[in-house]
């Protein structure tokens, strides 16, 4: 059976008819070539695929693209503004945050999610018992991006690449 | 592949009643993973994201009624000091993107005997209410677990919420997966002391075909506990405690782990949550006193 | 990072910004962090069709029959073939040619390709392999590796006559490959009996090292397009793009020149991408129907794609004076090389040159065997047969220090190689070796704080188990463990190993600028990064352009063994220098110095060309005007030799280098749970071309060596993958990774273009027996398979079959 929705991809309108199998993630990747968000496990558990999905990240794979309909999508694509790199995105750069990248659009995407929820105060999926102001040490980065692998090891620069990110955003 | 998304509750009940074999969905990520690997090819999907209640938490008679959809995260965030076992097993799920996706409601219609919210509901004698067009109505989640992916809801049922006591005593949940994050249990154990009834709720996963509880040990802490001073228990009968929920496991050696590490594990888990509880339970007497 | 004796190269300038030693941005930073660097899965044409692949249901099976006919009438689908079809050739191979492009007679493994489908659409082709049918006779697996190798009675994988046999190897039955290495007393005949008399201490031990993937981010992928000379253009994400156009062409039937590669984005490789998978099969597709073809594999379907990392059991025997003085030592390793050869000639090559490690040990018997059975094929993983022995003899070290009363630091250093050491292959190591300096600053490295001193001891996030709430303190014993590793750097035994750079000097837009093109494969090591450092330091010019690689241009080797900023590196250097030249010619022909003068007076710096004597002689752009200098070379390490087939003699390796860690765990002995607490690395790389990405190569080979340590295992039951998933298959996390300190060293080797090691291995060979040293040290058990599994730990029978 197929479906009309309508996504809004970072920023632009898609109409478009999908079969109501498709993920999140094929409809990005094979109907509108958003290839940011990457395929790496097929169920969630690599987070290559991390989309901000209105506003909060989730795994495109495991989420159906006609269920989105309406929503506001924003892939690795779409973070920056004005041709200037978002600052996640630089600081990853900077501080060679990746190797092979495969993993990095998803864990840029991660990254700024993730901000945004230490930003709006959300406790830590951490903690006992869970600090009300959250305290994005090391660790806590370390807590708040598992949901994300990177078969190249490059965690260390990772973490020093949110926290230089968290630093420029403060 | 039948794609229905009702924007109402009642619409998602007839829809439930006419596509009995319909698979509810909301946040995706057990009913997703089975789609990707094509070992379910369900006729038909309910989509219920647009059912604004799924999500609400409030008080209900006593309890805390808690949407089948609210997601992990709110759990979490919000409702930490209402369920806290429930919230320990909740900050165990997965990964932070599955959390903000995934809740109670998917753990209970997938019922694999590996999702992390059955031995806390299990444990705080929660209620799920079922809900389809010829009513509602609410079973024990100590009733509601049959076979290995079989419950008690019936085809046209949907999960629409549970319902949690008040915590009336300390509360645990202890999860074993071999790496520190996005790990399905290798065992997991639920601890919930209640009192004011003096009782004692257990819950174990990730060894039996379903969710299980250890009855025998259940009856044998309440007897033993000091309910009144919160002295510790000795050394025996916590390791008496540890047995008999080592016990009352069924578990399988799989990839995961085998089942004699399983049953060791859950008899370690259980005599660390008494200890908890008993330190937890002398903090509340403190308090009150 | 701390690092010593840094010192500028002779005849270098510094002024040219980022060079070699700085650590300039990768040039393909920007377009990773956006999600624009395209990868093989993102290749997309119009009009292309997609491609599956039948595997085998059963490890061991004759093929009766297949029948393809339900497949073909499904609408949408544009082709089905099967080894019929193949066109030339119907075997590849690494080293043999014993692997079919697709089944024909019988099945070796499960997940062996069988038939392959062209579709309009990636479910149309999966729904057509749900209709071939193919007839099976089931045989008895080949499961048991050791006996693979030692049964005459084993049934045989591949029929006796139907391989072409590499006596060089000793291949026979069921070995692909049996080295053995005989020196001091054995070499002159004498029984271990005699040997053992020599010894004061004895120890024996018995490991082994389960089968690990490469688990890359990015499953196999590519994508094949039919060309009008009816050739094929292939843009796939590989190691060696040259090795896979050799293996391709003659099984397509074409010559190579029609076997056109592009290197298409690469989504980790670690050893997996060396052997080929949907490559040939894409090209047949494309071929058979005129459209594109793409292929994606899933992550299951990744799992049966490549070669993993060998399965090793691993028999010890090691005798000392009563001082710690090494005397002899024996091996007996086998290899499960699985159903295919893959890489494993070569990983046997390096299990048994290396399988005593970096000691000192006057007399050595190895007895290496590489098997064939019918479990999943396994080759070339990031430290490639080292990982293993490595995991062997530096648990024997600390079993010996143990019997011994010993450190097991003080027992290294007193045993361990240095310059001018053999090692048992009779080769001198002739570069610089400081593996005791490298072992006493690993110990001097500060320990983290003991946990008593931590702010909130009981807070989960330190503890094994995190958040998941096992323990608030309880149970919980900290470890420390040391582990050295030796490893050798580029292709060895023999084999003609070379890169091919071309770089391009001219004028844009009024400034000069260079292009460097090569073959070689960016797979995230920063190669890329490294070949505009070198053309900038050896031309002074700022600007510099990598070209795509692809086969437009020679060979490069292969992105593996650590070789490719050696390799590569020496190459672009080797061209540069090449260009650098003919500047100076044309300076000397402009007369803007004397006949005569020595070109070692000139340098090119900032964009200029600078006489020592008289400073600036003129700019880049006015000399060149139009003109563009190109210069292709080939660059050549010195010759290796074969390792003798019956005493294993022979100066088989390039380089060698190496790596010291110190792992401090915490385990909770209760319940079997380890967190790393801490993983510090000790690395000679001769010289430091980019400090940044140096650290990620000892982070991302640390990490790996952890996951074996703790929780890689592929489970093979009767030849059967049992967890070929991401939910069982365990990868660490950033959570399981902790952090490290790194200590580099900088002793150059002066056969290596600019003195530098390979680097990118070491780090896997030493992380792993390091952690399990540190989790015995902890828990007192004797933890002999890695990776460790709670059960172990907790003292209790691993899960069967």
């Amino acid at each position: 059976m197929e479906s009309d929705i309508i996504l809004r991809v970072n920023g632009r309108e898609w109409p478009l008819r999908v079969d109501t199998r498709t993920t999140l993630l094929d409809a990005l990747r094979e109907r509108l070539g958003v290839t940011s968000p990457k395929k790496g496990c097929d169920h969630g558990q690599c987070g290559a695929c991390t989309v901000l999905l209105d506003g909060r990240r989730i795994n495109g794979c495991l989420v159906l693209a006609v269920a989105c309909d309406g929503s506001e999508v924003v892939t690795a694509e779409g973070l920056g503004t004005d041709g200037e790199l978002h600052p996640v995105q630089q600081a990853f750069v900077d501080h060679d945050g990746f190797q092979c990248g495969y993993c990095t659009p998803g864990q840029v995407c991660s990254a700024v999610g993730m901000l945004e929820e230490v930003a709006a105060g959300w406790p830590s999926a951490a903690g006992r018992p869970v600090a009300d102001t959250p305290v994005l040490d090391d660790a806590e980065i370390r807590e708040r991006m598992s949901g994300n692998l990177c078969r190249c090891g490059a965690y260390a620069n990772i973490v020093t690449a949110v926290r230089a990110a968290k630093e420029v955003s403060r | 592949m039948d794609f229905l998304s009702p924007s109402t509750w009642e619409e998602a009940l007839a829809a439930k009643s006419a596509h009995p074999d319909a698979v509810p969905i909301m946040g995706g990520t057990d009913v997703m993973v089975e789609l990707n690997f094509g070992r379910r090819r369900p006729p038909a999907l309910l989509d219920l994201t647009r059912i604004p209640q799924l999500r609400d938490h409030g008080p209900d008679d006593g309890y805390l009624r808690l949407g089948a959809g609210v997601p992990y995260t709110t759990i979490i965030e919000r409702l930490r000091d209402r369920s806290p076992a429930l919230a320990q097993a909740a900050r165990a799920v997965a990964s932070p993107q599955i959390r903000n996706r995934g809740s109670v409601g998917g753990n209970l219609g997938g019922a694999s005997p590996a999702g992390d919210a059955h031995p806390p509901l299990l444990a705080v004698d929660a209620l799920v209410e079922l809900a389809s067009v010829r009513g509602v109505r609410r079973v024990a989640a100590r009733e509601f677990y049959h076979g290995p992916r079989r419950t008690a809801r019936r085809d046209d049922e949907l999960i629409s919420a549970v319902l949690l006591p008040e915590p009336a005593g300390p509360q645990s949940f202890s999860k074993i997966g071999t790496r520190n994050a996005m790990v399905i249990a290798v065992a997991s154990f639920s601890l919930a002391l209640d009192a004011q009834a003096r009782t004692v709720g257990t819950g174990i996963g990730s060894a039996g075909p379903t969710p299980l509880r250890a009855i025998e040990a259940e009856k044998f802490l309440a007897s033993e506990f000091d309910w009144d001073g919160a002295a510790s228990p000795s050394p025996a009968t916590v390791t008496r405690f540890g047995e008999l929920v080592a016990s009352a496991a069924r578990p399988i050696d799989d990839v995961r782990g085998s089942a004699h590490y399983r049953r060791h594990a859950l008899s370690v888990m259980a005599r660390r949550a008494v200890s908890w509880a008993v330190t937890d339970y002398r903090k509340e007497i403190a308090r009150c006193a | 990072m701390a690092s010593t004796s840094t010192r500028a190269p002779v005849g270098l300038s510094s002024v040219t910004r980022d060079g070699i030693g700085a650590s300039p941005r990768r040039p393909d930073g920007t377009l990773k962090v956006t999600g624009e660097f395209a990868y093989s899965s993102d290749m997309w044409m119009e009009d292309m069709l997609w491609g599956a692949t039948l595997r085998s249901p059963h490890p061991h099976a004759e093929i009766l029959g297949i029948d393809v006919s339900g497949a073909l009438r499904l609408p949408g689908v544009y082709a089905v073939l099967t080894h019929e079809d193949v066109p030339g050739e119907k075997r590849y191979g690494l080293e043999y040619r014993d692997q079919p492009v697709l089944a024909f007679g019988k099945v070796r493994y499960k997940g062996e390709p069988v038939a392959i489908v062209a579709a309009d659409h990636p479910e149309t082709a999966r729904r057509a392999l749900e209709r071939i049918k193919v007839d099976y006779r089931v045989l008895e697996p080949v499961s048991d590796a050791r006996r693979a190798a030692l049964d005459p009675d084993c049934p045989l994988v591949h029929e006796e006559g139907s391989l072409p046999l590499h006596e060089e190897h000793n291949q026979r039955g069921n070995r692909v490959r049996y080295q053995p290495i005989r020196t001091g007393a054995f070499a002159d005949g004498a029984s271990v009996e005699e040997v053992r008399a020599l010894a004061d201490v004895v120890v024996t031990g018995e490991y082994e090292v389960g089968m690990q993937d490469q688990a890359f981010l990015g499953p196999e992928s590519g994508l094949a397009v039919p060309a009008e000379d009816g050739g094929v253009d292939l843009y796939i994400a590989t190691q060696w793009l040259h090795v896979d156009q050799r293996q391709i062409a003659p099984c397509l039937g074409l010559p190579a020149d029609k076997v056109r590669l592009t290197l298409a984005g690469v989504g980790g490789a670690f050893g997996a991408r060396e052997d080929l998978s949907m490559q040939i099969h894409a090209c047949m597709l494309a071929l058979h129907t005129g459209k594109p073809v793409k292929f994606v594999y899933n992550r299951e379907e990744s799992f049966f794609g490549h070669v993993h990392r060998h399965p090793a059991t691993m028999r010890y025997e090691h005798g000392a004076k009563r001082d710690g003085t090494l005397v002899y030592a024996t091996m007996e390793i086998v290899l499960d090389g699985g159903a295919y050869a893959s890489a494993t000639p070569a990983v046997v090559g390096v299990a048994s040159s290396l399988g005593i490690g970096p000691y000192e040990v006057p007399h050595v018997s190895v007895d290496a065997y590489g098997v064939y059975t019918t479990n999943p094929p396994c080759g070339a993983m990031r430290g490639f047969g080292a990982v293993q022995a490595c995991f062997g003899y530096e648990s024997q070290m600390d079993r010996l220090a143990a019997e011994l009363g010993m450190d097991p630091v003080d027992l290294r250093i007193k045993n361990a190689v240095s310059q001018g050491s053999r090692i048992i292959t009779g080769q001198e190591i002739d570069m610089p070796m400081p593996m005791a300096e490298m072992l006493r600053r690993a110990r001097e490295m500060p320990l983290p704080p003991d946990r008593s001193s931590l702010p909130a001891p009981s807070d989960p996030r330190t503890l094994p188990g995190g958040v998941a709430n096992t323990s608030h303190g309880e149970g919980i014993v900290r470890g420390i463990g040391y582990g050295v590793g030796l490893k050798n750097l580029c292709f060895s035994e023999g084999f003609d190993d070379y890169s091919t750079a071309r770089v391009r000097l001219e004028v844009v837009g009024g400034e000069p600028a260079v292009t460097v093109h090569t073959a070689a494969a960016e797979v995230g090591q920063g190669l890329v990064t490294v070949k505009g450092q070198i053309a900038r330091t050896e031309l002074g010019v700022e600007r510099v352009t990598i070209l795509p690689s692809d086969t437009r241009v020679g060979s490069a080797g292969s992105s593996s063994a650590s070789r490719q900023s050696y390799m590569t590196g020496g190459a672009v250097k080797t061209a540069c220098e090449a260009v650098r030249e003919r500047v100076f010619a044309l300076v000397r022909e402009r007369g803007l110095v004397e006949d005569g003068h020595p070109d070692a007076l000139l340098s090119l710096s900032g964009g200029k060309v600078v006489s020592a004597a008289e400073g600036v002689l003129i700019s880049l752009a006015d000399l060149l005007g139009g003109e563009a200098i190109e210069e292709t070379r080939e660059y050549h390490h010195r010759p290796t030799q074969m390792l003798d087939p019956s005493r294993g003699q022979g100066s088989s390796h390039t380089q060698f280098g190496m790596c010291v860690h110190r792992a401090v765990v915490d385990v909770d002995v209760e319940l079997g749970l380890v967190k790393v607490v801490a993983l510090d690395a000790v690395q000679d790389v001769g010289k430091v071309m980019h400090p940044q990405q140096l650290a990620g190569q000892i982070q991302g080979a640390s990490a790996q060596g952890l996951g074996l340590a703790l929780m890689e295992e592929i489970q093979v039951h009767d030849g059967v993958i049992r967890n070929p998933s991401f939910t069982d298959y365990l990868i660490p996390t950033i959570l399981d990774t902790p952090p490290m300190r790194i200590d580099v060293l900088e002793h150059p080797d002066p056969h290596a273009p600019y003195g530098l090691r390979g680097a990118g291995e070491p780090p896997t060979l030493s992380s792993t027996p390091a952690i399990v040293a540190a989790v015995r040290n902890a828990t007192g058990r004797p933890l002999t398979h890695a990776p460790v599994r709670p059960e172990d730990i907790v003292g209790i029978d691993p899960p069967q079959g």
